[in-house]
């Protein structure tokens, strides 16, 4: 699981298209100024674009995105808030290693008695840090141990792919995109690193990386679910709460997950359509 | 960690990414210096195309004033971008459902009208100092006649028809432009304090009033460097246009705040903390109170005693330096303010600005002086209030056809 032996994919299927779609273009564009093949240079390049957009092996040699529809459950009632997840997440994809840098992270609600609402905190707060030591590992204090807690439960977190993306709606260039397989990437090559989709995601779930100038985000390790492995975070978690799959596949862990439980997605008034399905969720999780 | 000085406090519970800010105040000086520009352009559309020939003395000013703010317009967002220099592809490949992507081709567009405007309205003096000097400011002019130098009277008709559409072109571009930013902003769904359908008008609205209101400075500060008389009929003029868009202004502004408190969704709770806690000092005292309520009362009361003179003068400056700081504290509270509410509807941050720094609050004040040194520089150039601009040249000419059609002397 280390990052030379599973390079970041991110960018590659678009900007391999677009290379070879702006070749297509320089050559044809060539072939118009130039001699009476122009029609048949044209219907070449054409016709391999169009091959590339049909082949069976998409956006890779021997993967192809038309035959997965990936999605991904989570079991709030199974979470420890061990934050395997997060640490196998930053490393996985070389994520900044601060208390501000998450694709992926984990709610901690604690209901306290004679309290109405729940107190809520991540790993990030000060007092989870201060416990942990360093802001490169994580762990939850033991912060409540003197109170009387009535309710407390634990809701992991990440990017929700969703179906109708306000990120992607609000891209300038386009650089970040949805697949067939249904997940969202980034161009990194592309972004002009404006902002704005961090700004509309309304999850909370994009981040930028300052020193790349590029927005970043959880895309369910795109790099390993494209070669038949399980998300870094699913892989490490040791209860089973995050489960990963292909809705293509009847029996698949996902498959099987959303038949078999009713599940719930987060701000579904929003009109995103998350594909990151919830078992065990309260009242109070946004 | 080289980023350490955005990082924002919180209290209660916000989404971990969240505690860096996002848009900086750079993002604040953008929408800031778009409205200016609309709002300088009104004021050349009220002379030019709505005949409120009071506003003479400053339509050519509002002219280069629009002009120069609006190439500033893209130095905010440049210095803000990850990869500036990739800011192009945004114009070269749009992605057309990003409201953003819109944004070179309203600007550049609007540009270019500007500059068109701009060209016929000084083609008269460009002809005379190209004819009339020998300097390298001479090669100058003449490379700007573009080798026209026909300045005969059907010419000039001929141009001011060209000004007239291209100042009726530009109400929708400069209009339309500063409506676009606050469709950036009211289109989000991701926050409570910004998804409103009424934030284009809003911002519309906003920016008429800090064009006239700089217009007003400017002018009242070119005549004092200049030491001339200063035209009161004109003053007079301005502050109507500001008293009468400063209404709707706060009609609008109100009637979205009571509209997000009416309806009362989720997270408003945060936000009435928010606005009566943190945001309690920029929002209702130097936004509404002291940026726009004073203004208006002031105005209204000169207007209702008729006041004159030096002392309406005075008012209406004063008013006027009011209402330039009261937009700016609307940019604020709208893009800080939108950013310190989190997204979770259970937290509240506090933006750190730097003083130093690409977004820092040093280089934010340049960003705004910026456009008034070049509007210093082109004022040389192209001077505001020369005769020989061609209004004035057909007024003339108006006049004279009028004297003979009618015989009168």
């Amino acid at each position: 699981m280390t990052e030379d032996s599973c390079p970041r994919p991110d960018a590659r299927p678009s900007s391999t298209a677009r290379r070879r779609f702006l070749q297509g273009l320089g050559h044809a564009a060539g072939c118009v100024v130039a001699t009476a093949g122009t029609l048949g240079a044209l219907r070449e390049s054409a016709a391999q674009s169009g091959a590339n957009a049909r082949a069976e092996s998409f956006p890779t040699m021997d993967y192809d995105w038309t035959k997965h529809q990936w999605a991904f459950g989570v079991d709030a009632t199974k979470c420890i808030g061990c934050l395997r997840c997060v640490e196998a997440c930053k490393a996985e994809n070389g994520v900044t290693r601060d208390a501000h840098h998450f694709r992926t992270w984990v709610e901690r609600y604690v209901y306290l008695e004679g309290e109405t609402g729940a107190r809520i905190d991540s790993q990030q707060d000060p007092v989870n840090i201060a416990a942990s030591g360093s802001e490169e590992e994580f762990r939850f204090a033991n912060r409540y141990q003197d109170a009387k807690v009535e309710k407390a439960f634990f809701v992991p977190k990440l990017c929700n792919q969703c179906t109708h993306p306000a990120c992607v709606q609000v891209c300038p260039v386009g650089a970040t995109y949805r697949t067939k397989d249904g997940v969202i990437l980034i161009d990194d090559e592309y972004c002009i690193g404006c902002r704005y989709c961090v700004q509309a995601c309304p999850y909370g779930a994009r981040l930028f990386n300052e020193e790349q100038g590029v927005s970043d985000k959880c895309n369910w390790c795109y790099h390993r679910i494209t070669k038949g492995m399980q998300p870094a975070c699913v892989e490490v978690c040791p209860v089973n709460a995050r489960v990963f799959g292909d809705r293509m596949d009847k029996e698949s862990p996902i498959s099987l997950f959303i038949r078999n439980n009713r599940v719930q997605v987060l701000k579904p008034e929003t009109g995103n359509a998350p594909n990151v399905f919830y078992v065990g969720l309260d009242k109070e999780v946004r | 960690m080289g980023h350490a000085l955005d990082i924002a406090p919180y209290v209660g519970w916000v989404y971990p990414n969240e505690t860096i800010f996002t848009w900086s105040v750079l993002i604040a000086v953008y929408p800031y210096l778009t409205g200016l520009v609309a709002g300088a352009f009104t004021v050349s559309s009220l002379y030019q195309v709505f005949g409120f020939h009071g506003l003479k003395p400053v339509a050519h000013l509002a002219l280069l004033t629009s002009l120069c703010f609006m190439i500033f317009v893209p130095t905010p967002l440049l210095l803000h971008l990850g990869h500036p220099e990739r800011a192009f592809n945004a114009t070269l490949t749009p992605h057309w459902s990003s409201a953003m992507a819109m944004f070179g081709y309203f600007a550049s567009f609007y540009v270019v009208l500007l500059m068109l405007e701009t060209w016929f309205a000084y083609r008269p003096y460009i002809v005379e100092q190209a004819q009339k000097r020998n300097d390298l400011l001479g090669k100058f002019y003449q490379l700007l006649t573009l080798g026209s130098y026909d300045v005969s009277d059907r010419a000039l008709k001929y141009d001011q028809k060209w000004i007239l559409w291209l100042a009726i072109t530009g109400i929708p571009a400069a209009h339309g432009l500063h409506g676009y930013v606050g469709f950036m902003y009211g289109s989000l769904k991701s926050r409570e304090w910004w998804s409103s359908d009424l934030m284009p008008v809003i911002f519309l609205f906003s920016a008429i009033i800090s064009g006239v209101s700089l217009l007003v400075v400017l002018y009242v500060a070119s005549c004092k460097l200049r030491k001339i008389e200063i035209d009161a009929a004109c003053v007079k003029g301005l502050a109507y246009t500001i008293w009468g868009f400063i209404m709707l202004a706060i009609v609008l502004e109100l009637l979205a705040f009571a509209n997000l408190v009416y309806k009362g969704r989720e997270g408003i709770d945060m936000i009435m903390q928010y606005v009566t806690g943190p945001l309690l000092i920029p929002y209702f005292l130097l936004q509404f109170g002291i940026g726009l309520f004073v203004p208006f009362l002031w105005l209204s009361y000169m207007i209702w005693r008729g006041t004159a003179g030096r002392v309406m003068i005075f008012g209406v400056t004063v008013s006027a330096i009011l209402v330039l700081f009261s937009v700016f504290m609307m940019r604020w509270n709208v893009v800080i303010g939108g950013q310190e509410i989190s997204k979770t509807g259970k937290g509240l941050l506090s933006y750190q600005p730097v003083l130093w720094g690409k977004e820092g609050l040093v280089v934010a004040a340049l960003l705004c002086l910026a456009p008034l040194v070049a509007l210093l520089g082109l004022a040389r150039l192209f001077p505001p209030w020369a005769r020989g601009t061609v209004s004035s040249r057909v007024a003339k000419l108006i006049e004279q056809e009028a004297v003979r059609q009618h015989g009168l002397t």
